[in-house]
């Protein structure tokens, strides 16, 4: 019977000679979640997929995937967990079709069996089964090594910055698939650099430097957001950007696209007076907007605090 | 619409004028790799100051087209000019009148940061004091003095980019060409290495930028996003999201790149 609890952590820690990677976390993920972990490198991201995966041991800390404890019984976590580590893991040597009957054949499973699980992805491959995976473009090979990392039938999949140097066409394509297999019952854990992907996982961990620093629905981490935001637009960002830093009152400015963030103490915003100071600084033309947080807002001002 | 969303394309981010001299000049540009067409007829100009983004999908001929720009790959036909010199025949004067910085390759992590500096600093000709000179205020701009003695594979990534810039500027190139600068970097220091390319435009240096981040094509004076080898769409950000009626520059990609 699946456990409901996937994924559980407890005070994990893990370093590499003095460099501290993982930094005391804990978290749990159900069974059935698509759960994202958003950071930049050097978030301990991979780390901490490798010791799920039971291929790094960690210092400290209890870990169990599917109810095995990761240090104890790695032998079953890793017959029933799929793994995509980050940038690229398959035989670029080998062609499209011999790297997907490698992966199958070395669990013990046949390409037949299992199809049906892969055939949404494959198909788009397919095409190309006969040239060699070094040839692929980016975004092939990320759907060929999801398909090799899935063939098998695994419960979990751990997905390692699988986005990372695709493009953004690829990328959704991805995240599809990814919601596709949650809701056929994988529980699928993903790591990413992109802010923007948060919002399509069910819950987030926020991660810098080996900590988490929150954990939530990409919702719940919006709703918290503490602070009042205006968007700001003008013809240019970048000396609106350096007028707006001075501004009294506001503790952040930050570009996005076209507009300056610029957050405020809720209350405390004034976006009439701002509009006057914008234009005797020589801004005449405008536009200012309240807005909803984003997620990337909420990490930068987590960054700060931590 | 607003009409301030739509810049007139001669005006920087900076509010400064961009010269209408053009410092990139690409006629016909045609790579084949045996029969594979890689860069087919590429035409386009970008002007002296230029924030220009670079975009396309994996696959679509943008690594291609770079390499060309910087004088290491020949083009199989086509007229190219590039910060003045022409790429058949002056190939080591486009070389030294620009700079380069990509994700995969920019500074030697045995090395330490003034070591890099240094090393950088002799491949383009910089006499030693020139070399001590601007290794001294590079440091102190990024803050980096404290680190000048250490490797860089023990900095922090985000500090490794602005030094990769830094460098990539050292001997003030024409033209600076960055391949995915940003790639895994926290989102503050993404604003803050944006302000080192903001601030180098505002000194006249042309900036030629790959990304994949979306938002960042937003910062560029112009936009051009390859399909297959072919420059499919070529204009300011504002434009192209009223051309294509898209709210984010995300969108327009996705309504031309999904075109394989």
């Amino acid at each position: 019977m699946k456990d409901p609890v996937a994924v559980s952590v407890k005070n994990l820690t893990l370093r590499y000679g003095a460099t501290l990677a993982i930094d005391d976390i804990s978290f749990d993920v159900a069974g059935g979640e698509l759960f994202g972990f958003i950071g930049p490198d050097g978030a301990g991201k991979t780390s901490l997929f490798r010791v799920l995966t039971t291929l790094l041991v960690p210092n400290r800390g209890a870990c169990f995937v599917e109810g095995h404890d990761v240090v104890k019984e790695y032998h079953q976590i890793r017959n029933l967990c799929g793994y995509m580590p980050g940038k690229f893991s398959l035989y670029l040597d080998l062609t499209v079709e011999e790297n997907l009957s490698f992966f199958a054949t070395i669990f013990g499973a046949t390409i037949e069996e299992n199809y049906d699980l892969i055939k949404d992805i494959y198909v788009q491959i397919e095409p190309f089964k006969k040239r060699k995976a070094g040839k692929l473009s980016g975004g092939m090979k990320q759907k060929l090594a999801l398909s090799c990392a899935l063939i098998h039938k695994p419960r979990i999949l751990f997905l390692d910055e699988p986005t990372t140097g695709v493009d953004a066409v690829s990328r959704r394509e991805f995240w599809d698939m990814l919601k596709r297999l949650r809701d056929g019952g994988i529980t699928i854990l993903v790591s990413t650099p992109y802010m923007d992907e948060a919002g399509k996982c069910d819950r987030v961990a926020l991660m810098q430097s080996g900590k988490i620093m929150k954990i939530d629905t990409p919702e719940g981490i919006i709703k918290d957001y503490p602070y009042a935001l205006l968007a700001v637009k003008a013809g240019d960002v970048y000396p609106l950007l350096k007028e707006l830093i001075q501004y009294p009152g506001a503790r952040r400015a930050d570009t996005f696209g076209q507009s300056v963030h610029l957050s405020f103490r809720k209350g405390e915003i004034q976006p009439d007076e701002l509009q006057r100071y914008l234009i005797q600084k020589g801004h005449p033309h405008v536009d200012i907007e309240p807005i909803t947080a984003t997620i990337e807002d909420c990490f930068m001002d987590l960054m700060t605090i931590n | 619409m607003n009409d301030v969303t739509l810049t007139p394309d001669i005006r920087t981010k900076q509010g400064m004028a961009i010269s209408s001299e053009n410092i990139i000049l690409v006629k016909d540009l045609v790579k084949k790799f045996g029969n594979f067409i890689a860069n087919d007829h590429l035409t386009f100009q970008v002007r002296k100051g230029e924030i220009f983004g670079f975009l396309g999908a994996n696959g679509a001929g943008k690594t291609t087209a770079i390499k060309i720009l910087c004088g290491l790959w020949y083009p199989t036909s086509g007229e190219l000019n590039v910060a003045g010199y022409d790429i058949y025949t002056q190939r080591e004067k486009v070389k030294q009148n620009i700079g380069y910085m990509s994700q995969k390759f920019s500074l030697y992590d045995d090395l330490t940061v003034f070591e890099n500096i240094r090393f950088y600093g002799g491949i383009y000709g910089l006499r030693k004091n020139e070399i001590s000179e601007r290794a001294k205020s590079l440091m102190e701009k990024l803050d980096l003095s404290s680190a000048r003695n250490k490797l860089i594979r023990d900095i922090p990534l985000g500090w490794k980019q602005k030094l990769a810039f830094s460098v990539a500027m050292l001997h003030n190139p024409k033209i600076v060409f960055l391949d995915e600068p940003t790639g895994g970097v926290d989102p503050i220091t993404r604003r803050q290495f944006w302000n080192l390319i903001y601030e180098a435009a505002h000194g006249g240096t042309t900036v030629f930028v790959t990304t994949h981040y979306m938002d960042e094509s937003e910062y560029c004076n112009r936009v051009s996003i390859m399909v297959d080898g072919r420059i499919a769409a070529l204009d300011t950000p504002e434009k192209l999201k009223y051309q294509y009626n898209a709210s984010t520059m995300d969108d327009v990609f996705i309504r031309l790149a999904r075109g394989k």
